[in-house]
């Protein structure tokens, strides 16, 4: 079976009466030679670094190599512990470890890529909220990123996952759909309802480019993924609510792949173009690399 | 189809900031070390697009020295690599050049050892998944996500067949072979995937029993 479309996907699961996780699972087994527990072993030791980076930057505050960022985390923290927050508190706290994630990564520490080092956030910082809220175990959470993965193969494999291809929608985007997805089928939700997880969150990021400061992975993409954590919690509900998305997923994958192509180069992981051209963000650059650059 | 198991897209654990530009760049620092084998001496790096425009501020240039070097993509020194190259007296540089019509962060690395050189020229294609393009001036493409056989040699009739026939008998599974050449019987380089480990004894019946093989060298999967 071959990762490409979404509706083939939800058809597969419907007719076999099983989850996507599962689906994904057994391509897994069957591509590796793997046993299902040494597969269950290996993600379990990946979702204990996610862990690590999720809780790192809220517990004390961890700063850039360069120093342009750093310490938004556990700002949130401390935030949230006043209870004055308009989000719901496992809803900030969700966004907090997704900004400790870049946080993390931006000082060069250890990350899981999820899909991509820039949107590593996005995904840890919601599933290590669930884990928190008692609701789910480790052993559940473990097995929802084999439904993250299989939307994000559909979506790498029919589209992008690259800024510098697909600008930000390809990377903040897709790592919100696998997102929402996921945790749709966490909460119960059907596969259909999976898919329309899927498309409406890729709906909100589209056309969203990839502008970092310097070219660094700091500036916007940190806060990119603590809000994003929140839209992906906030298209899982809609989802789960029974919303749909009137765009099929598999189209909304299309309509995002023809916007990055779109994307002049500029928006595309250059550092050149958006938030980098901005006079601050020219000013930024120039003080981690001290030295005046060509913008666009 | 590009990516096909779910530690592509949940994973790798690697050091950060860019998946792109950090690890797919320690990626194929591995690679032209695994084809080089040997302790490389120096190394040029020439970047192309994005990868030039923003390499010092991903780190790439740390990671791609630290790839060189041997160093797996979650290493906690890949943030000190240009000091451990000085070190160990590897030299190296960094240059900017259009190579061609390839993905945005490509970069071709020129490598050298005491007996071989390798000039590979590969791209980092997103979340850490890398393709070389060419090796040695010829068309060749492969990931290093399967055991990888590169086989040097002159291109002379039957030499797949001889090939196929020795991997056969000693029980690995062809996944993917190719085989690129300079002109008609000049010099060749065969790319060939298996499923399984390679063991070391492999190389040695590879070498009596197929004449026109000059060298072979093993990457070995990711
Ligand atoms: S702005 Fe670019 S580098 Fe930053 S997260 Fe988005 S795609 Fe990645």
């Amino acid at each position: 079976m071959s990762f490409t479309h979404l509706h083939e996907l939800i058809r597969m699961a419907d007719e076999k009466q099983t989850s996507i996780a599962n689906l994904m699972l057994e391509v897994e087994i069957e591509q590796s030679l793997h046993t299902e527990k040494e597969i269950l072993e290996r993600m379990n030791r990946q979702f204990f670094v996610m862990e690590e980076a999720a809780r790192k930057g809220v517990e004390t505050p961890v700063y850039s190599r360069t120093g342009l960022t750093g310490g938004d985390a556990h700002r949130v923290g401390a935030y949230l512990k006043r209870g004055t927050s308009f989000l719901a508190p496992q809803t900030l706290q969700a966004m907090s470890f997704a900004l400790s994630v870049n946080e993390v990564n931006a000082g060069m520490g250890r990350i899981v890529a999820t899909p991509t080092a820039g949107s590593a956030g996005i995904l840890p910082g919601v599933f290590i909220s669930l884990l928190d809220s008692g609701r789910y175990s480790r052993e559940d959470l473990v097995r929802a990123l084999f439904t993250a993965a299989a939307l994000g193969l559909v979506i790498a494999n029919s589209a992008s996952i690259s800024g510098a291809a697909g600008g930000c929608q390809a990377e903040i985007g897709s790592a919100t759909a696998m997102t929402a997805g996921a945790i749709v089928e966490l909460g119960g939700g059907t596969p259909t309802q999976v898919g329309h997880a899927v498309g409406l969150a890729l709906k909100n990021s589209l056309g969203l480019v990839c502008d970092p400061v310097g070219g660094l992975v700091e500036i916007p993409c940190i806060i990119r993924n603590g809000l994003h954590a929140v839209t992906a919690l906030a298209a899982a509900d809609m989802a789960l609510a029974g919303v749909k998305s009137v765009i099929p997923a598999d189209e909304v994958i299309q309509a995002m792949y023809a916007i990055g192509n779109a994307m002049p180069e500029s928006l595309r992981e250059t550092g050149l173009g958006g938030l980098a051209a901005t006079p601050t963000g020219k000013a930024l650059r120039e003080r981690v690399f001290g030295k005046k650059v060509e913008t666009e | 189809m590009k990516y096909q198991s779910a530690f592509e897209m949940i994973g790798p654990v690697m050091v950060g900031p860019s998946s792109s530009h950090t690890a797919g760049a320690v990626r194929i620092g591995n690679l032209a070390r695994e084809i080089l084998n040997e302790e490389p001496r120096s190394v040029e790096f020439r970047l192309m697009g994005s990868f030039y425009e923003t390499y010092q501020g991903h780190g790439t240039d740390l990671a791609l020295l630290a790839g060189v070097m041997g160093y797996s993509t979650d290493h906690p020194a890949v943030s000190e690599a240009d000091k451990r190259a000085t070190e160990v007296g590897l030299v190296y540089t960094f240059k900017k050049e259009h190579l061609g019509f390839f993905h945005p962060n490509t970069v071709a690395v020129l490598l050298h050892g005491d007996r071989h050189n390798v000039d590979l020229i590969a791209s980092s294609l997103g979340g850490g998944k890398v393709e070389v393009q060419e090796l040695d001036g010829l068309s060749i493409r492969f990931s290093g996500e399967k055991n990888t056989l590169i086989l040097y040699h002159a291109d002379q009739q039957g030499f797949l067949a001889k090939v196929s026939h020795v991997l056969d008998s000693e029980g690995y599974n062809i996944a993917r072979l190719s085989l690129e050449r300079w002109r008609r019987g000049g010099y060749a380089i065969t790319v060939c995937e298996v499923d399984e480990e390679i063991r070391g004894d492999l190389l040695e019946i590879l070498h009596t029993k197929v004449s026109q093989l000059k060298d072979v060298r093993v990457v070995r999967s990711l």
